[in-house]
C-alpha cells in the first residue's frame, strides 16, 4: 500500500484548508433540507390536503419534468422527499464534484501537488484523501439529514433512505469528478466536464420522467437517487447499485492517475502559433481567447438543453390529450397552449439561474486574472482599468444571452411550427435582467471587495433556494422580492410587464457602475 | 526633462504594515539606475505605485512628467515592465504573449523581436503552462525589450535565468542604454547592478538608505589591505579611517576609508614594504554594512 502512503496527512491538511467551507456547505444542506420538511409537514397536515395538492401535481407534467415523479403523497414523508430529494441531490453532487477536483487537478496545476510528491507521499494519496473527505462528507450530511427529519417525527426508514439518497449522488459525482481530474489537463475543464455530466444527468431524469419512467430516468445518478423512494416504498438495492457505480469510477480514476505523469493529462499539448493573430491585438482580442471556449461549452449545452426540453413539451401535449377529464381541467387553465407556455416559463426560470452562474463565473474571470498576477502586465501597458473590466463584461453580458437565444431556438424547432421559434427564444431571453443584477452584483464585489467577489455564488445559491423553496414554504414577500428572479413574469400569468424589467436592467446597471467605478479607486493585489 | 523617475517621501500601507515609508527616489533620463535591496524592502510596491496598480497614501511621485495613478494609460505606452513574478495564460504561446503585449504598448519591432528570441534561445510556439521560470521570464524580457519605449521598469528581471542567459541580459541593457533609453532595474545581486548601473539606490524597511553614482557610492566604502611590512606595525590601528586591524607578526590586513587612504598609504610607506595586495571597494560591503548593522 505504499502508493497510499501520506493518505492521513493529506486528508487533515485538506480539513485543515477547508475546515470553514466543509463546515459551510455540511451546514446549509442539512439545515435548508430540514427546515423545509418541517415547514411542509405544517402546510399539509391532513391527508386531504395533501391529496388536494397531488391532484394539481399528477395533473402537470411540467412538475414532474422539473422535480420528478411524486411517488406517494398520501403520506408527508413522501410528499417531503419528491419537493426536496432531486434538488438535495444536485445541490450535494455539485458541491462535491468541486472539492474534488480542487484538491485534486487544482493543486496538480498550481505546482503544489509537485511540492507534496517530492515528500514520502503515494502516487495515489492525493486523490485517495479527496476522496474520503468528499464521500465522509457526504456521509455526514446524510447523517445529519437523517437525524433532522427523525426529530421532525418522520419515519426512520424513509428518513435513512432519504439522506444516502444525497450521499449517493455526492459520491458518484466525486467519482465522475475523480476521473475527469485525471484527463484533463486544467481544473477549469475538469470540473466543467463534471458539471455538464450533473446537467446532463438531471436533464436525462426529467426527460425520462416526463415520458413516465423512461430508461432516461434510469441512466442518470439523479434519476437513482430519487428511486431510492424514501418515504414510498424504499428501493435499498438502488442504493447498493448506486454506490458499486460510484466506487467502480473512483478505481477508474485511481487507474487513469497509475498511467500518467504528475501534471499532465490525456490530452498531449501540441506546438502553438509563434507569433499572434491580429485577433489578439488588445484587451477584447485577449478576453476573447479567455473565454470563447467558455461561451462555446454553455451555447452547446444550452443548445442541447433546450431541444430535450422543447421536446418534453411534446410528451406534455400528448398527456393533456390523453384523457377527457384532463382536457376538461386543461380548460379551465386557460386551454392546452397555456399549460405548454406555463411549462416553458418555468423550465426557461431554471436555465435562467443555471445562466446566471455562466455570468457570475465570466465575471469572476477579472478576479482571478488579477490574483493570478496576469492582470498586471496588461495594466501595465496602455490599458486602462474601465477597458480591461469592460472587455471581459462584454462576455459576462452577452454569453448568457447567446447561450439562453440558443436554448429558446432550439426548443423552438424541436417543440413545433417556425413561429415556436421568436416566440420560445423570447421567452428565454426574458431571464436576461435578472441574469444581469447577479453579473452586476459579482462585478460591485469585484471592485469594492475583491476578497468576496466569490460571494456572489452565495447571492445565486440565495436566489435558488428562494426560487425552489420560497413560493412552497410560503416565504413573506419581502423575502422573495430580495430575488431578481421573483420580478420576470410568471408562468400562467399570460403577457409581459415592462416596467418590473425595467427595474431590473436599472438594478443591474447600478451594481456594474458602482463596481466600474470602484475598481477604478482601488490598489491592485499584489503576489 | 531632466528626472524620468521622481519620487519624494513616498508612503504606502497595507494595513498595519508600512511597506513604503518615505522613500525618495531619483532617475535621469537616460541612465540605468539600479535599485537595490533584499527581499521585502519595498522595491516591488515601489514599481507598482510607478506603473498606478497601487495608490501612494502620501508623498509626490511623477513619472514621465506625469502623475502614474492619474495618467496611468498615456504613460503605459512610453514604457515597459517585466514583473518579479512572470505568470503567462496557460493556454497562449510565448510568441502570442510577446505580440499581445508589444501591441498593447506602442507596437513592436518585428526585427528586434526575432533578434531577442535568437539571443535569448526562447521558443516561442510552447504554451505558457509548459514554460519553465526561466523562460517566462524570457517571454516577458523580449517583449520589453522588443517594444520601442522610452522606460523600462525591470523588476528582478534574472531571477530564474541560467549564468548565460543573464550575460545576454546584461549585453542587452548595455545596448538599451547606448540607445539612450532609461531603466530601472530593482535587483539584490550587487554584480549585476555594478556591471550595468550608472547609478545606485539601496533601499532598506521602505526608505532610502544610500542614493548615488557607482563611483560616489564606492567611495563610501573601504578599501581592503593586506600588506608584509618591513618592521612592527606601530600606531596604525590609530591612524584616522583605519578600521578592522588584524596583526600577525609584520604581516598586516586592515581596511581603509576611501578619504583616508592616501595617509595610510604614507605610513606604511614609512615602516617598509615587502609586498601589498588592495582589494577595490564592492558594493556587497556598503550593502552588507547597511543591512547587517541592523542586526
Amino acid at each position: 500500500m505504499s502508493t497510499l502512503a501520506g493518505t492521513g496527512a493529506l486528508v487533515r491538511l485538506i480539513l485543515r484548508r477547508d475546515r470553514v467551507r466543509l463546515a459551510l456547505w455540511i451546514a446549509a444542506i442539512v439545515v435548508v433540507t430540514v427546515a423545509s420538511a418541517a415547514a411542509l409537514a405544517k402546510l399539509f397536515p391532513t391527508p386531504e390536503s395533501r391529496a388536494l395538492f397531488a391532484a394539481g401535481i399528477t395533473g402537470n407534467q411540467t412538475f414532474v419534468a422539473l422535480i420528478g415523479p411524486l411517488f406517494d403523497a398520501t403520506t408527508i414523508g413522501g410528499l417531503i422527499a419528491w419537493r426536496l430529494g432531486g434538488f438535495g441531490a444536485v445541490v450535494v453532487a455539485l458541491v462535491s464534484l468541486l472539492t474534488v477536483v480542487r484538491h485534486t487537478r487544482a493543486e496538480e496545476e498550481a505546482g503544489r501537488r509537485e511540492l507534496l510528491g517530492s515528500a514520502a507521499v503515494g502516487r495515489h494519496a492525493a486523490l485517495a484523501a479527496a476522496l474520503l473527505v468528499t464521500g465522509g462528507a457526504d456521509l455526514l450530511v446524510a447523517v445529519l439529514v437523517a437525524a433532522g427529519l427523525i426529530a421532525c417525527g418522520l419515519p426512520a426508514a424513509g428518513a435513512i433512505a432519504m439522506g444516502l439518497s444525497f450521499a449517493l449522488a455526492g459520491w458518484t459525482f466525486a467519482a465522475i469528478a475523480a476521473v475527469a481530474a485525471q484527463l484533463f489537463e486544467t481544473a477549469r475543464a475538469a470540473s466543467g466536464i463534471a458539471g455538464a455530466m450533473l446537467g446532463a444527468a438531471y436533464l436525462a431524469r426529467a426527460v425520462g420522467d416526463a415520458e413516465g419512467g423512461s430508461w432516461l430516468s434510469w441512466v442518470s445518478p439523479i434519476g437513482w437517487a430519487q428511486r431510492v423512494r424514501p418515504f414510498a416504498g424504499e428501493q435499498w438495492w438502488v442504493c447498493a447499485f448506486a454506490a458499486t457505480v460510484a466506487a467502480a469510477l473512483a478505481t477508474a480514476a485511481q487507474t487513469l492517475s497509475a498511467r500518467r505523469d504528475l501534471g499532465a493529462g490525456i490530452v498531449r499539448p501540441r506546438p502553438g502559433r509563434a507569433t499572434a493573430s491580429r485577433w489578439l491585438g488588445g484587451p477584447f482580442g485577449l478576453a476573447w481567447r479567455l473565454q470563447r471556449g467558455a461561451l462555446l461549452g454553455w451555447t452547446i449545452g444550452f443548445a442541447v438543453v433546450g431541444a430535450a426540453l422543447g421536446s418534453v413539451a411534446e410528451s406534455i401535449a400528448d398527456l393533456l390529450n390523453s384523457s377527457p377529464r384532463i382536457r376538461v381541467l386543461v380548460a379551465t387553465l386557460g386551454g392546452q397552449g397555456a399549460v405548454v407556455d406555463a411549462y416553458f416559463t418555468a423550465v426557461f426560470g431554471i436555465l435562467g439561474l443555471v445562466a446566471s452562474g455562466y455570468g457570475i463565473q465570466a465575471t469572476l474571470r477579472l478576479r482571478s486574472e488579477e490574483e493570478d498576477a496576469r492582470a498586471e502586465p496588461v495594466l501595465a501597458a496602455s490599458v486602462s482599468r474601465l477597458r480591461w473590466a469592460t472587455s471581459h463584461l462584454v462576455f459576462a453580458a452577452l454569453g448568457p444571452a447567446i447561450a439562453l437565444a440558443a436554448a429558446g431556438v432550439t426548443a423552438g424547432f424541436v417543440h413545433g411550427a417556425p413561429d415556436d421559434v421568436p416566440r420560445l427564444a423570447a421567452t428565454a431571453m426574458v431571464q436576461l435582467p435578472a441574469v444581469w443584477v447577479l453579473v452586476g452584483i459579482a462585478l460591485a464585489l469585484f471592485g469594492a471587495a475583491p476578497r468576496f467577489a466569490r460571494a456572489s455564488w452565495g447571492a445565486l445559491a440565495g436566489c435558488i433556494v428562494l426560487g425552489q423553496l420560497g413560493q412552497p414554504l410560503q416565504f413573506p414577500s419581502w423575502a422573495m422580492s430580495l430575488s431578481p428572479f421573483t420580478h420576470l413574469p410568471r408562468p400562467g400569468s399570460g403577457g409581459v410587464e415592462a416596467a418590473p424589467l425595467l427595474l431590473l436592467l436599472a438594478t443591474a446597471s447600478a451594481f456594474t457602475l458602482a463596481g466600474l467605478l470602484a475598481l477604478r479607486r482601488r490598489d491592485l493585489a499584489t503576489a | 526633462m531632466a528626472s524620468t523617475i521622481e519620487v519624494a517621501g513616498l508612503v504606502k500601507t497595507f494595513g498595519r504594515t508600512r511597506a513604503l515609508d518615505g522613500l525618495d527616489l531619483t532617475v535621469r533620463a537616460g541612465e540605468v539606475h539600479g535599485f537595490l535591496g533584499p527581499n521585502g524592502s519595498g522595491k516591488s510596491t515601489t514599481i507598482r505605485v510607478l506603473l498606478g496598480l497601487l495608490r501612494a497614501d502620501a508623498g509626490q511621485v511623477r513619472l514621465l512628467d506625469g502623475d502614474p495613478w492619474r495618467d496611468a494609460v498615456a504613460l503605459h505606452r512610453r514604457l515597459a515592465y517585466v514583473p518579479g513574478d512572470v505568470t503567462l495564460w496557460p493556454n497562449l504561446t510565448g510568441g502570442e504573449v510577446i505580440d499581445l503585449l508589444g501591441r498593447l504598448r506602442c507596437g513592436i519591432d518585428p526585427r528586434r523581436r526575432a533578434d531577442l528570441i535568437a539571443r535569448f534561445e526562447l521558443d516561442p510556439t510552447k504554451k505558457g503552462r509548459a514554460y519553465s521560470k526561466g523562460n517566462r521570464v524570457k517571454v516577458a524580457l523580449v517583449a520589453a525589450l522588443a517594444s520601442d519605449v522610452e522606460l523600462l521598469l525591470l523588476d528582478e528581471p534574472t531571477s530564474g535565468l541560467d549564468p548565460l542567459m543573464e550575460e545576454v541580459f546584461r549585453t542587452c541593457i548595455t545596448e538599451e542604454r547606448h540607445k539612450g533609453r532609461t531603466v530601472l532595474l530593482s535587483s539584490h545581486l550587487l554584480d549585476e547592478v555594478e556591471a550595468v548601473c550608472d547609478r545606485v539606490t539601496i533601499i532598506r524597511d521602505g526608505k532610502a538608505v544610500e542614493s548615488g553614482s557607482l563611483a560616489e557610492l564606492r567611495h563610501l566604502t573601504r578599501t581592503a589591505i593586506s600588506v608584509e611590512l618591513a618592521g612592527p606595525p606601530i600606531g596604525l590601528a590609530e591612524l584616522p579611517g583605519v578600521h578592522d586591524v588584524h596583526v600577525d607578526g609584520t604581516r598586516v590586513r586592515l581596511k581603509v576609508d576611501a578619504a583616508a587612504l592616501d595617509g595610510v598609504m604614507r605610513a606604511l610607506t614609512a615602516i617598509g614594504l615587502r609586498s601589498l595586495v588592495s582589494q577595490p571597494p564592492t558594493l556587497e560591503e556598503l550593502f552588507l554594512r547597511h543591512y547587517v548593522a541592523e542586526r
